[in-house]
């Protein structure tokens, strides 16, 4: 039964796998490039989540055109206004994100964050 | 409908606007518009909170032409207007505090862009205080974190810049995890105002249809605020990013980008969910396992601690500590001490960063104990703030801290099975609070002589820093004033959160 469930909704399933995923791949990471890599596809397994939850199968983008105004022609609009809104954070958080590595590796000659904080420690700044 | 009632808004905008404004204008422009700025803001949110003091209820603000469910809106009670007050009272003193140390530690070139950080933070706190709507609160959390983040780096030698980048990947995750926990209450509920979604709620709660997805999507919203706020286990950012970063930045992170968030997980326990839902969802007490480790494990660490700006930090840990505390308390009684907590929090630890920045300038610029010694005398201001701030943290009378400990102990009274782990983890974090804060109180008032330690002789007097020696007994008198005059303001709490749901 709730294999079953699970298969339908299988399209949600993946999405929660990329959100997984992408979450360790930020935490665990030390790598600072493959940490931002993590960020998007956590963001991107969110993003596909709410598109999938606003489509309604056979029913088409919410542009009025030849004058059909009915609810059941088209699929809900808001979860596409979610994501797009969603996408602009998320570019401008990697936009930072991606300056601050830009920064250490300028100063420090590597991406890798534990090596970073190990010499940190030792110039005692 | 009354022209103050477009106050909230106009704060919004306005703190909003004042960023690209200071980008665009030298250092010294952006500082006075700034300062003007966070004035106006003030008067105006004073103006709003008597406005609701009078009416006696909260109001809700339309956004734009389309009202509810789809358009979105503010919502304006006594408790909003309050904390819109007091953020903008701490915002002013920090920034007034810490100004010296700002010119001196920013580059000239780059100082406007402070400004800039400065005026988004104030404008995303503000909207996180009066939105109405889950996802203009999400957008809101990542301008404040993006804001935050700036206010780290701006000091620009490689301890901030890591530090930085240390906030954001943790913030990030806290965000990623709020951001699904929304995700999956719209898709519950089919609506993203906070209001429409409690009605919501209630018929699922009532129903018992989607047990699992609403208590997942309830972790996943608190687990992520709370990874934001620096609660026990995540809060491995906080030293460095504290310590390292220039005054204000410091002071402004501890006693307001934590609170935030802070505020917003009592929002969506009041309004979104809904209070009883959330009892029963048992994730209160989650919270107050953690708040009760958090308490303990930041004191400890505290104490370990040689360099005085981390040891506030880590204060900072326990404090958020108590908040959670009082969340995991389930009742509105503990709500409300934390909510003074966060008050008292906010004006203590900010005042604690601006003396400790006085007394290390007496010291050589020297942040460990033993370079400290007798600072008390060199920069007496300094050493007096700073020993109120102690008695105030260690919850000694006539302070905040010990009104805020009154309340959570006599909300933990009432409840069942948690009065006495509550009990225990007020005496021990009190008991490690006076253990570190008064080490420190007894080495800077240690005479250097006496000690056999050569310190800096240069001594500041009150006159050639008067803007800093102001700042700091207006913290002090704010101190007081939440200490003697606390029961105004716990009422006026009270009354808010009556209103708030």
């Amino acid at each position: 039964m709730n294999l079953a469930n699970l298969l339908d909704n299988y399209e949600e399933a993946v999405a929660m796998i990329l959100f997984v995923i992408g979450f360790s791949n930020l935490l665990l990471q030390p790598n600072l490039i493959k940490k931002i890599i993590g960020m998007n596809i956590m963001d991107t397994a969110v993003y596909l989540f709410l598109a999938l939850k606003g489509y309604i199968e056979g029913h088409k983008a919410p542009i009025v055109v030849d004058g059909v105004q009915s609810v059941d022609a088209y699929v809900n609009p808001i979860p596409s206004g979610l994501v797009l809104t969603g996408i602009v954070v998320s570019v401008s958080v990697s936009a930072l994100m991606l300056s601050l590595t830009i920064r250490l590796y300028r100063r420090y000659h590597t991406l890798n964050l534990d090596e970073i904080s190990t010499r940190l420690k030792k110039e005692d700044l | 409908m009354e022209f103050v009632q477009n106050f909230p808004f106009i704060t919004i905008i306005l703190a909003l606007f004042s960023g690209p404004l200071c980008s665009v204008l030298k250092s010294r422009a952006a500082k006075r518009v700034n300062t003007a700025v966070i004035c106006l803001v003030l008067a105006m949110s004073v103006a709003v909170l008597v406005f609701t003091l009078r009416t006696g209820e909260a109001y809700i603000y339309r956004m734009g032409h389309f009202s509810a469910p789809w358009g979105n809106e503010i919502r304006v009670g006594v408790l909003e207007a309050f904390m819109a007050v007091f953020f903008s009272v701490i915002m002013l003193l920090c920034m007034l505090g810490g100004r010296r140390e700002l010119t001196a530690e920013v580059e000239e070139t780059k100082q406007n862009l402070y400004y800039v950080m400065v005026g988004l933070l104030l404008s995303s706190l503000l909207a996180l205080i009066y939105t109405n709507d889950l996802f203009t609160a999400y957008v809101f959390v990542e301008i404040n974190t993006i804001s935050a983040c700036g206010l780290i780096m701006i000091r620009q030698n490689g301890r901030s810049i890591e530090a930085a980048t240390r906030y954001m990947i943790m913030s990030l995750l806290g965000s990623g995890l709020f951001l699904m926990g929304i995700c999956y209450l719209y898709d519950l509920t089919g609506h993203l105002l906070m209001s429409n979604i409690k009605e919501q709620v209630a018929l699922l709660a009532a129903s018992g249809e989607y047990h699992i997805p609403l208590l997942i999507s309830i972790t996943l919203m608190s687990v992520g605020l709370a990874i934001k706020s620096a609660l026990f286990p995540f809060h491995a950012w906080v030293p460095d990013a504290y310590g390292y970063s220039t005054l204000s930045s410091a002071a402004i992170l501890s006693s307001l980008v934590s609170k935030g968030y802070i505020f917003l997980v009592v929002k969506i326990f009041y309004r979104v969910i809904g209070f009883d839902v959330i009892r029963e969802s048992k994730v209160i007490n989650v919270l107050f396992v953690f708040g009760v480790l958090g308490m303990i494990f930041g004191s400890v660490n505290a104490i370990r601690e040689n360099n005085i700006r981390r040891m506030i930090a880590w204060s900072s840990v326990a404090q958020i500590g108590y908040i959670y505390m009082g969340f995991g308390l389930g009742t509105t009684a503990g709500i409300t001490a934390s909510l003074f907590h966060i008050l008292s929090h906010a004006a203590t630890k900010s005042m604690l960063f601006v003396s400790a920045s006085g007394l290390t300038d007496v010291s050589h610029g020297e942040t460990d104990f033993f370079g400290l010694t007798g600072s008390g005398y060199r920069n007496r201001i300094a050493g007096v703030a700073f020993t109120a701030g102690s008695l105030s943290m260690v919850g000694i009378p006539l302070f905040s801290g010990f009104i805020s400990k009154v309340l959570f102990a006599s909300a933990a009274y009432d409840t069942s099975g948690k009065l006495i782990p509550a009990m225990i983890a007020l005496a021990v974090s009190t008991l490690l609070n006076a253990i570190y804060f008064m080490k420190t109180v007894i080495r800077i008032y240690t005479p250097s002589h006496r000690a056999g330690i050569k310190t800096d002789t240069r001594v500041i007097a009150m006159r050639e820093q008067p803007q800093k020696a102001v700042v700091l007994m207006l913290f002090i008198a704010l101190n007081l004033i939440l200490g003697l005059g606390s029961q105004p303001i716990v009422n006026m709490l009270t009354q808010g959160l009556e209103m708030f749901g």
